[in-house]
C-alpha cells in the first residue's frame, strides 16, 4: 500500500492500463506535452508516443466523436473533457450516439470508450468551472457513469471502465484531485462497476452520497458520533447503474436515509435514490426520505460568500442528521 | 447548371469513357442494372408506404449516379470502410446488402440485419458489411468517420474511410471539426457531399453564403471537388482519385462535392410543393441520374432495347420477390425490447 492523491490514481489506472493493453489511447485538449491541465497523463506522450496520445484542437464535439470512431475500429480511447462545464458540445456523440450504438445495432456494435471529466465546486471557479453535470448523465440507458471519491476507487473504477466494452463517464470531482489521498495497493487491482461502498459503518441513520460530499459526509458522521449517533455513511460510487440492492440493504438497516450531493436537487441522483427507497423500502422506514443537494440555481457562483452559501460542508450534513435522527 | 471540375467528358466514340477508366461494357450493363434495381425499389417502398406498411422512406431518386458511384469504387479498391447516410441504398447494394434486407428495414420487422427493427433505413450495423450508420441525427457521422481513419492508421492498416451526408449536414459544427481534424492528421478518409442545394425545404442559399461547397476544403488544408453527382463515371473517377490520396503518406483527406438532385419531396412525411416550384422539379427531372446513364450507354451501343427491356424486367422481379418474402417475415418479438442496452 502506498498513499496517493485522486489524481495520482488515475494517472496509473491509465497508464496501467496503456502498458497492458496497446490498444487503449488517449486523446484530449493538452493531453500531450502539457500533461493535460491537472497533470493526468503527465509524461504519457513521451512514454506512448503522439499516435496514442493525441493533443486535439479545442473541440469537445469532435473529442467525443473521434474516440467513439476509433472505438468502432477496435481501439480503446479514453477521452478527457478538460472540464465539465465543456462537455456540452460533446453530448451529441456521448448522450445521443455513443449510448444507443448498442441497442441501435441490435448488439452488434459496442462502444468501449471512456469520457473523463473533472467536475464540481468549491474551487472558487465561477458558472464555468464548477458545474455538476451528473444529472444530464445518469438517467441515460446505454451510458456507465462512475464517479469515485477516494483514490482506491478511482483507480480501480477506471480501469475497470477501460476494459468494459460500454461508454463510460468518469466524473471525477476536481477538489479531490489533490485534496484527497488515500491508500492504494501496489498490486494489480479493478473495482466492478455499479457496486456502492459502505465507506463508514452505523446504526442508526444513512448517509448516501458520492464524490466530494462524501468526505463532508464522514465529518459530519464523526460529528454525529459524538453526539451518541451512528451514521452509516455509503459510497454510490457508480451512478449508472445504481447499486440498488447496497442502497436498500443499508437503509434497510438503519430505517433512516439521507442522501446528500453537490449537484441540483431536482431531477438529481437524489430523486432516483429516494424513488428507489420508496418503493422498495418503504414499510422498513422510521422517518421520511431527506435530501440535502444543492440548491436550483445555475451553478454556485464566484463569490466566496456566494459558493459557500451553495456549496456543502460537514456542519450543514451535521445539522441536517440531527434533524433526521430526531425525526 | 454549373462548372464541373475533372474528367466530365463522356469520350468518344471510338473510345468510350468507361473503357479508359478500366470498366468493360459488361460490367456497365451489370451497373445499368443496378440503377434501374435502387429506381425500382426506391419506388416500391415509396408505395409500400403509401399502403400504410413503410412507416418512413426517404427516396434515394436522384442521388443514385454519386452513391452507385461511390460504392462502386469503395467496393472495387476492396479496403475501404463506409459511413453512409439514409439517402445511399445504390451504395448498399453494391456491397451485397439485398432487395429484401432493404425492405425488411423499412417495414421493422425481425431478421433486420442492422438493427433488428430498433431503427429505420437499414441503420446501425452488422456483423459482416463494412459499414456503420449509427443514427440519422444529420452530422453525427462525420466525426465517427474521422476517428475511424485515424484509427486505421494508428494500428498501420491501409483501409480508406468514406463518410456521406448532405448539404445540410455540412452546416453542422461536428461537420466543421470533423474536417478540421481530418486536415490535422492526414486521416485516410473521403468526404462525400450530396448536394442537392435543399435541406428538407430550405435552399441552398438559405444554407450558405457560396455556391461551392468544395471551396470550404481548402480551409483545413487538403483538396476540395465539384463533381457532377449525376454522372456516373464522373463520380467513378473522382473517388477512385480521392481514395488512392487518401492512402499516400502524403496525402489525406478530400472533400468531394456532388451535385446532385432530389426527384421526390425529402421524405414520404413531407410535401414538396409548399416550398418547390414546379419549374425548379422540371429541371432536376432533366439531370436524372438514371435517365443520363441510359442514354449514355444507348448512344454508344451497349444498351439495346432489348437488354433494356430484360433489365428492367429483372428488376421488378427481384423487387416483387423481395416485398413478398419480407412481407411475410415477423415483426420484432415484444419480449427483445429489453436486449442490447449495454454489451457484455
Ligand atoms: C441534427 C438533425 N437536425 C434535424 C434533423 C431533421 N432532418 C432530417 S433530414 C434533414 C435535412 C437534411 O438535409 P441534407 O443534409 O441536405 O440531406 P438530404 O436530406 O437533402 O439528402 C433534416 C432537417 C435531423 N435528422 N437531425
Amino acid at each position: 500500500m502506498t498513499v496517493k492523491s485522486v489524481i495520482e490514481a488515475v494517472r496509473e489506472a491509465m497508464r496501467e492500463e496503456m502498458v497492458a493493453d496497446s490498444r487503449v489511447m488517449t486523446l484530449g485538449e493538452d493531453v500531450g506535452a502539457r500533461g493535460g491541465v491537472f497533470l493526468a497523463t503527465q509524461g504519457f506522450v513521451e512514454e506512448f508516443g503522439e499516435r496514442r496520445v493525441i493533443d486535439t484542437p479545442l473541440a469537445e464535439a469532435s473529442i467525443a466523436g473521434i474516440a467513439l470512431g476509433l472505438a468502432f475500429k477496435g481501439l480503446r480511447p479514453i477521452a478527457e473533457i478538460q472540464f465539465s462545464d465543456f462537455w456540452w458540445y460533446a453530448a451529441n456523440q456521448i448522450i445521443g450516439e455513443a449510448a444507443r450504438v448498442c441497442y441501435g445495432s441490435n448488439g452488434v456494435l459496442p462502444a468501449p470508450m471512456v469520457v473523463r471529466i473533472p467536475y464540481g465546486g468549491g474551487v472558487r471557479g465561477g458558472l464555468f468551472h464548477s458545474q455538476n453535470i451528473e444529472s444530464y448523465l445518469y438517467n441515460t440507458p446505454g451510458l456507465k457513469v462512475i464517479a469515485p471519491s477516494n483514490p482506491y476507487d478511482a483507480k480501480g473504477l477506471l480501469k475497470a471502465a477501460i476494459r468494459d466494452n460500454n461508454p463510460v463517464v468518469c466524473l471525477e470531482h476536481k477538489k479531490t484531485y489533490r485534496g484527497v489521498r488515500g491508500e492504494v495497493p501496489d498490486g494489480e487491482y479493478t473495482l466492478p462497476i455499479g457496486v456502492a461502498d459502505v465507506k463508514r459503518e452505523g446504526a442508526d441513520v444513512t448517509v448516501i452520497s458520492y464524490g466530494l460530499a462524501l468526505h463532508y459526509c464522514l465529518a459530519a458522521a464523526e460529528m454525529m458520533e459524538d453526539e451518541g449517533v451512528s451514521v452509516e455513511v455509503l459510497d454510490l460510487r457508480t451512478l449508472r447503474p445504481l447499486d440498488k440492492e447496497g442502497i436498500l440493504a443499508s437503509v434497510r438497516k438503519t430505517a433512516k436515509a439521507l442522501i446528500v450531493h453537490e449537484a441540483n436537487t431536482t431531477g438529481g441522483v437524489g430523486a432516483e435514490v429516494s424513488a428507489i427507497i420508496g418503493e422498495e423500502a418503504f414499510e422498513d422506514l422510521d422517518a421520511p426520505i431527506m435530501r440535502l443537494c444543492g440548491p436550483d440555481v445555475p451553478t454556485m457562483p464566484f463569490a466566496s460568500t456566494l459558493e459557500d452559501a451553495y456549496m456543502l460542508n460537514a456542519d450543514k450534513i451535521r445539522d441536517a442528521l440531527q434533524k433526521l435522527a430526531a425525526y | 447548371m454549373f462548372q464541373t471540375g475533372e474528367g466530365a467528358s463522356l469520350g468518344t466514340e471510338a473510345m468510350p469513357l468507361h473503357r479508359s477508366l478500366g470498366l468493360t461494357d459488361e460490367a456497365m450493363l451489370g451497373l445499368y442494372a443496378k440503377m434501374t434495381l435502387t429506381r425500382a425499389l426506391d419506388d416500391r417502398l415509396w408505395a409500400l408506404n403509401r399502403q400504410g406498411k413503410a412507416p418512413l422512406v426517404a427516396s434515394c431518386q436522384g442521388v443514385e449516379a454519386a452513391s452507385l458511384g461511390v460504392g462502386l469504387a469503395a467496393k472495387e479498391d476492396g479496403d475501404c470502410f463506409l459511413f453512409p447516410y439514409y439517402r445511399d441504398m445504390a451504395l448498399k447494394l453494391v456491397f451485397g446488402i439485398t432487395p429484401m434486407e432493404l425492405v425488411i428495414g423499412h417495414l421493422g420487422k425481425e431478421g433486420d440485419s442492422f438493427n433488428g427493427g430498433r431503427q429505420f433505413l437499414l441503420q446501425g450495423a452488422s456483423t459482416d458489411r463494412p459499414m456503420i450508420q449509427t443514427s440519422n441525427v444529420v452530422g453525427s457521422n462525420l466525426c465517427q468517420s474521422v476517428g475511424y481513419a485515424i484509427g486505421c492508421k494508428i494500428l498501420g492498416e491501409k483501409t480508406v474511410t468514406l463518410v456521406s451526408f448532405g448539404d445540410g449536414g455540412s452546416s453542422q459544427g461536428e461537420c466543421h471539426e470533423a474536417m478540421n481534424f481530418a486536415g490535422v492528421h492526414k486521416a485516410p478518409v473521403v468526404f462525400v457531399c450530396y448536394n442537392n442545394r435543399l435541406a428538407i425545404s430550405v435552399p441552398q442559399e438559405k444554407q450558405m453564403a457560396i455556391k461551392d461547397l468544395a471551396d470550404r476544403a481548402a480551409g483545413y488544408g487538403f483538396p476540395g471537388r465539384v463533381v457532377d453527382g449525376t454522372d456516373l463515371l464522373e463520380v467513378y473517377q473522382n473517388v477512385k482519385a480521392a481514395i488512392e490520396r487518401a492512402r499516400e503518406e502524403s496525402g489525406g483527406p478530400t472533400f468531394l462535392e456532388m451535385k446532385v438532385e432530389r426527384l421526390r419531396p425529402h421524405t414520404s412525411d413531407d410535401d414538396d410543393t409548399r416550398y418547390r416550384s414546379a419549374e425548379d422539379l422540371e429541371a432536376s427531372k432533366g439531370r436524372d441520374p438514371l435517365v443520363k446513364l441510359r442514354s449514355y450507354l444507348t448512344n454508344i451501343g451497349v444498351l439495346t432495347t432489348s437488354q433494356e427491356e430484360r433489365i428492367r424486367g429483372e428488376a421488378r422481379e427481384e423487387v416483387n420477390r423481395a416485398t413478398e418474402e419480407a412481407e411475410k417475415a415477423e415483426p420484432p418479438d415484444p419480449s427483445t425490447l429489453m436486449r442490447h442496452v449495454y454489451s457484455p
